[in-house]
């Protein structure tokens, strides 16, 4: 290891929560998926720094593993995206709220 | 040398992610988010993944962010301006992140970090890694690529152009 592994673990969790306040700050869909992929991001940094720590592999096989789920989300979500465009013409998240959640 | 390498990527990183999530246009918080990626990439190969590195830069940096730029631009997401002049205010963060990046892969490329101990002993060739991913993991990509499959699949039925106009009678 170059560097301890509480330092990669800080810079991962400041990633990850930054995209966090990303997601929770920002009403456009857009800029919520962009949050999405920071705070995956930082767990695959949280992944990468276990695996060279403990000299094991597996969390390198588990971020490739993460890049697919991820690739599979942004598709299907962007789909999303184009389809509420297309039909109510904003992507504004407080303007869905059917559900009074 | 590779740990002060280190810091300086991941401050890079820390630096490109906040621009990226206070920017109001999404064009440019791509843009940024592709140079946080870059710095991403960077140190993992510098913690012993080369090809989850590359792979960071193929599919997150050129792919998926693609994917968001394309999206942006088919349905006019970013908000329309003038061409703009050369403007320091707005040209220079990234023209610095790209700087400090570019500068620090031709240091790593140059410079035979193993020779001054810096790089750590762990250090997974793709020979390794592909063993593992597809002897011990073989279960979880077979449940990878049909995750796949089915997100190619959803993304079409929810992007298809006849919602609802096709069908008699059916919800509208």
């Amino acid at each position: 290891m170059i560097v301890p592994l509480s330092h990669v673990l800080a810079f991962a969790a400041a990633m990850f929560f930054m995209g966090l306040g990303c997601v929770l700050a920002r009403r456009n869909l857009i800029m919520i998926l962009i949050g999405v992929e920071v705070m995956i991001n930082g767990a695959g940094l949280a992944f990468v720094g276990a695996s060279a720590f403990w000299q094991q592999i597996n969390g390198q096989v588990l971020v490739v593993l993460l890049m697919a789920l991820t690739s599979a989300e942004v598709s299907i979500s962007l789909a999303m995206v184009v389809y509420l465009q297309r039909r109510r013409g904003n992507l504004e998240a407080d303007n869905y709220n059917e559900m009074h959640g | 040398m590779a740990t002060v390498l280190f810091y300086i990527l991941a401050s890079t990183a820390l630096v490109a992610t906040l621009l990226c999530v206070t920017r109001r246009n999404p064009v440019h918080a791509v843009v940024y988010l592709v140079n946080a990626f870059f710095a991403l990439a960077l140190l993992f190969y510098m913690l012993g993944a080369p090809l989850v590195a590359a792979w960071e830069v193929i599919i997150y940096a050129g792919a998926i962010m693609v994917l968001f730029l394309f999206i942006i631009m088919m349905l006019h997401l970013a908000p329309v301006e003038a061409r703009p002049a050369p403007n320091w205010r707005r040209w220079g963060p990234v023209l610095l992140l790209s700087f400090v990046l570019v500068s620090s892969s031709v240091l790593l490329m140059s410079v035979d970090t193993a020779a001054h101990g810096g790089v750590g002993s762990f250090y997974a060739s793709p020979r390794q890694f592909g063993y593992t991913l597809f002897k011990e993991y073989a279960l979880a990509v077979e449940i990878v690529s049909f995750q796949l499959l089915f997100a190619a699949v959803g993304a079409y039925f929810v992007g298809r152009e006849d919602w609802g106009e096709g069908r008699k009678g059916g919800r509208k």
